[in-house]
C-alpha cells in the first residue's frame, strides 16, 4: 500500500470510529491521531493514560502487574511474595523471560511463584498473621534471599491489612529488607502506576541503605535503569559499555541485584533504557544525589552509535576514545548484517503496538533494515512518552493510544502492514488474518535485541518472519479454489 | 498545591516536572531569578502558570518545591 496523505489517514481514523457509540466514539477519537512534526507537545492531539473504555477489547495489565511483574521480579536476590490470591501471581511468573545467572531456588527466585494464596478466611479475618508465618516459612526454606517484597493484590487492599506493620517487625526479625509495595491491581488505569509505585517503595526503602557506607568508586562509574534482561538485553548492553571503559555497578531490574541497587546511589551518571517505568526513580536520584540521568536507545547500529557517543560525552578523552574504538570494531559487522538483510526486507511497513519504550525505540533499528513504521502505539504511554515518539515517527503515520482490538485490526486491514510487533494477546488474531507478526514483548521467545549483538538476531527474525513461505499458505483450499475460479471466470 | 520538581534541561534552560501526572514541560520564565530571591510565578510551554513561593536560590538543581496552580493546564 503506497503512503497515506493526512487526509487519508484521518478519514481512516473516522471510518474506523464510526461503529462506536456516540460517547465511546468521542472519548476514542482522543486517543487517535495522524503524526505531526510539527506540533511539539503531544498533548494537544493525544490524550493518554486514561481509564480504558468499557467494551473494548484492551491490553493493558494492572498496577500489580506492573511492580510485581515488571520492576520487581527480575532482581534476583529479592523473594517477591505475590500477596493474595494465587491465580495474579501465576499468571505473572517468568513470562517475560528475564534472564538470570544464577541457581533457581538456591540464591535467585525470579521464575518461582511464591503467594500467600488467600482463602476466604484470609479475607475475613484478614491476612497479617498468614504473611508474618509465610516470611518464616521462606526464611527457613531460601535462607540466601537477601531480601523480600510484599507484592500487595487487589483484596489486600480492600480488606485494610497492615502490611507495613509486617513488613517492619519481620525485617528486624530476620535482618533482611522487607519491602511492603502497595500496588493493588485497582490502583490507576494500567501498569503504569505500577511502576512509579514500585518506584516509590524503592525510594523508600532500598536506595538510601547504604548511604555514607563505604564503597570503592571510580570516576567511570555507570548504572543501567530500565533494562529488564529480557533474553539477554541487558547482557548485550553491558559489555558495550564495558567495552568502552565504563564500569556497570548495576543492572536495574535485570539479573539485578539488591546489593547493586543499594550502591546505585554512588555512580557517575544513570543510565535510562525504559523512561516510563523507572524515570521516577532517576529523578528521585538526580535530586537527593545529584546524578545526571540520559536516557538512551541500543536497538540498531544507527541509534547505538548516537547513544554510545551520548554517553561518552558525559566523560573524559579516555572514555570518548572508548567509544569510537567499540563503533569501529562493530561496524564492519553491522554493516555485513545490514549488507545481507537490508535487499530482503526494504521498503516493508511495520505497525508497531507494544509497552513503555519499543514503539519509539525500535524505530531506528527498522530503519536501518531499509523498513518503514507506519503506526505506533503504547498501551500505557503517558504524553511524555508521545512527545518523545511523536519525533521519532514520520509525518502522516498513525499514531494510537491504548488501542483497541477492533480499531488495531481495522488499521490493519486497510493499511495492510508487511509486519506487526505487538504482544501475545494480539498474535493469533493476526496470524490468523495471516499478516506477519512478532511478539515485542518478550521477543517472542528470542533475542537479546539490545546492543550490537542483538541487533543481528533482531535483523535475522525479521527477516525470518516477514520472508517466512507460510503466509502464503493461510487461504483454505475452498477459498483458493473460488478465488481462481472467479479469476478465470472474468 | 503541589509538589512538582524543577530541573535544568540539557539545553541549559530549566524544565517542570509535576510527578503525580506526568506532565514535563519547559519553564521559558520565571519571575525572581537571583541568589537572594528565586521563584515566583513561572510560564511554562504549554501555556501553563505556576506560582513558587520565593526562596534563596537553590545550591543545585533539581529541588522539588510546592507550587500552586494559577493557569492553564493541570
Ligand atoms: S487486577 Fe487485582 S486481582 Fe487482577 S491480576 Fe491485578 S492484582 Fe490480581
Amino acid at each position: 500500500m503506497s503512503e497515506l496523505t493526512r487526509e487519508q489517514a484521518q478519514a481512516l481514523i473516522e471510518e474506523v470510529l464510526e461503529v462506536y457509540p456516540e460517547k465511546a466514539k468521542k472519548d476514542r477519537a482522543k486517543h487517535l491521531m495522524v503524526n505531526d512534526k510539527e506540533i511539539t507537545q503531544s498533548k494537544k492531539c493525544i490524550t493518554s493514560n486514561r481509564k480504558s473504555v468499557p467494551g473494548v477489547m484492551t491490553q493493558r495489565g494492572c498496577a500489580y502487574a506492573g511492580s510485581k511483574g515488571v520492576v520487581w521480579g527480575p532482581i534476583k536476590d529479592i523473594i517477591d511474595i505475590s500477596h493474595g490470591p494465587v491465580g495474579c501471581g501465576a499468571y505473572s511468573r517468568g513470562g517475560r523471560r528475564n534472564y538470570f545467572s544464577g541457581t533457581s531456588g538456591v540464591d535467585s527466585f525470579c521464575d518461582i511463584n511464591f503467594t500467600s494464596d488467600f482463602q476466604e478466611k484470609d479475607i475475613v479475618f484478614g491476612g497479617d498473621k498468614k504473611l508474618a508465618k509465610l516470611i518464616d516459612e521462606l526464611e527457613g526454606l531460601f535462607p540466601l534471599s537477601k531480601g523480600i517484597s510484599v507484592q500487595s493484590e487487589c483484596p489486600v487492599g480492600l480488606i485494610g491489612d497492615d502490611i507495613e506493620a509486617v513488613a517492619k517487625k519481620k525485617a528486624a526479625e530476620i535482618g533482611k529488607v522487607i519491602v511492603p509495595v502497595r500496588c493493588e491491581g485497582f490502583r490507576g488505569v494500567s501498569q503504569s502506576l505500577g511502576h512509579h509505585i514500585a518506584n516509590d517503595a524503592v525510594r523508600d526503602w532500598i536506595i538510601s541503605n547504604r548511604d555514607g557506607k563505604p564503597f570503592e568508586s571510580t570516576p567511570y562509574d555507570v548504572a543501567i535503569l530500565g533494562d529488564y534482561n529480557i533474553g539477554g538485553d541487558a547482557w548485550a548492553s553491558r559489555i558495550l559499555l564495558e567495552e568502552m571503559g565504563l564500569r556497570v555497578v548495576a543492572q536495574w531490574s535485570g539479573d539485578g541485584t539488591l546489593t547493586e541497587m543499594e550502591n546505585t546511589p554512588n555512580v557517575k551518571l544513570n543510565l535510562l533504557h525504559c523512561y516510563r517505568s523507572m524515570n521516577y526513580i532517576s529523578r528521585h536520584m538526580e535530586e537527593k544525589y545529584g546524578i545526571p540521568w540520559l536516557e538512551y536507545n541500543f536497538f540498531g547500529p544507527t541509534k547505538i552509535k548516537e547513544s554510545l557517543r551520548e554517553i561518552a560525552s558525559h566523560f573524559d578523552e579516555k572514555i570518548q576514545e572508548g567509544a569510537e574504538r567499540v563503533i569501529a570494531k562493530y561496524t564492519p559487522a553491522m554493516d555485513a548484517i545490514i549488507a545481507k538483510y537490508k535487499p530482503r526486507l526494504q521498503g516493508k511497513k511495520v505497525m508497531l503496538y507494544v509497552g513503555g519504550l519499543r514503539p519509539r525505540h525500535t524505530v531506528g533499528a527498522y530503519e536501518d533494515l531499509g523498513m518503514e513504521v507506519i503506526g505506533a502505539g503504547y498501551e500505557f504511554a503517558h504524553n511524555d512518552d508521545y512527545d518523545r515518539t511523536m519525533k521519532e515517527m514520520k509525518d502522516a503515520t498513525l499514531i494510537y493510544d491504548d488501542v483497541t482490538g477492533y480499531e488495531f485490526e481495522e488499521f490493519v486491514r486497510q493499511l495492510k502492514p508487511d509486519l506487526i510487533g505487538s504482544g501475545i494477546k494480539e498474535k493469533y488474531a493476526f496470524h490468523k488474518m495471516g499478516v506477519p507478526f512478532r511478539q515485542l514483548h518478550s521477543w517472542d521467545y528470542s533475542g537479546p535485541y539490545h546492543g550490537f549483538d542483538g541487533f543481528a538476531i533482531f535483523a535475522r527474525d525479521m527477516d525470518m518472519t516477514v520472508n517466512n513461505p507460510c503466509w502464503g499458505m493461510l487461504k483454505a483450499p475452498w477459498l483458493k479454489d473460488e478465488a481462481e475460479g472467479e479469476q478465470k471466470a472474468a | 498545591m503541589a509538589n512538582i520538581m524543577v530541573r535544568k534541561s540539557a539545553d541549559g534552560g530549566l524544565s517542570f516536572y509535576l510527578p503525580k501526572r506526568d506532565i514535563e514541560d519547559s519553564i521559558i520564565s520565571i519571575e525572581f531569578d537571583t541568589p537572594e530571591k528565586w521563584g515566583g510565578e513561572i510560564r511554562l510551554g504549554n501555556g501553563g502558570i505556576y506560582y513558587i513561593d520565593p526562596i534563596p536560590a537553590p545550591a543545585r538543581l533539581p529541588i522539588s518545591v510546592r507550587a500552586r496552580r494559577v493557569d492553564g493546564v493541570e
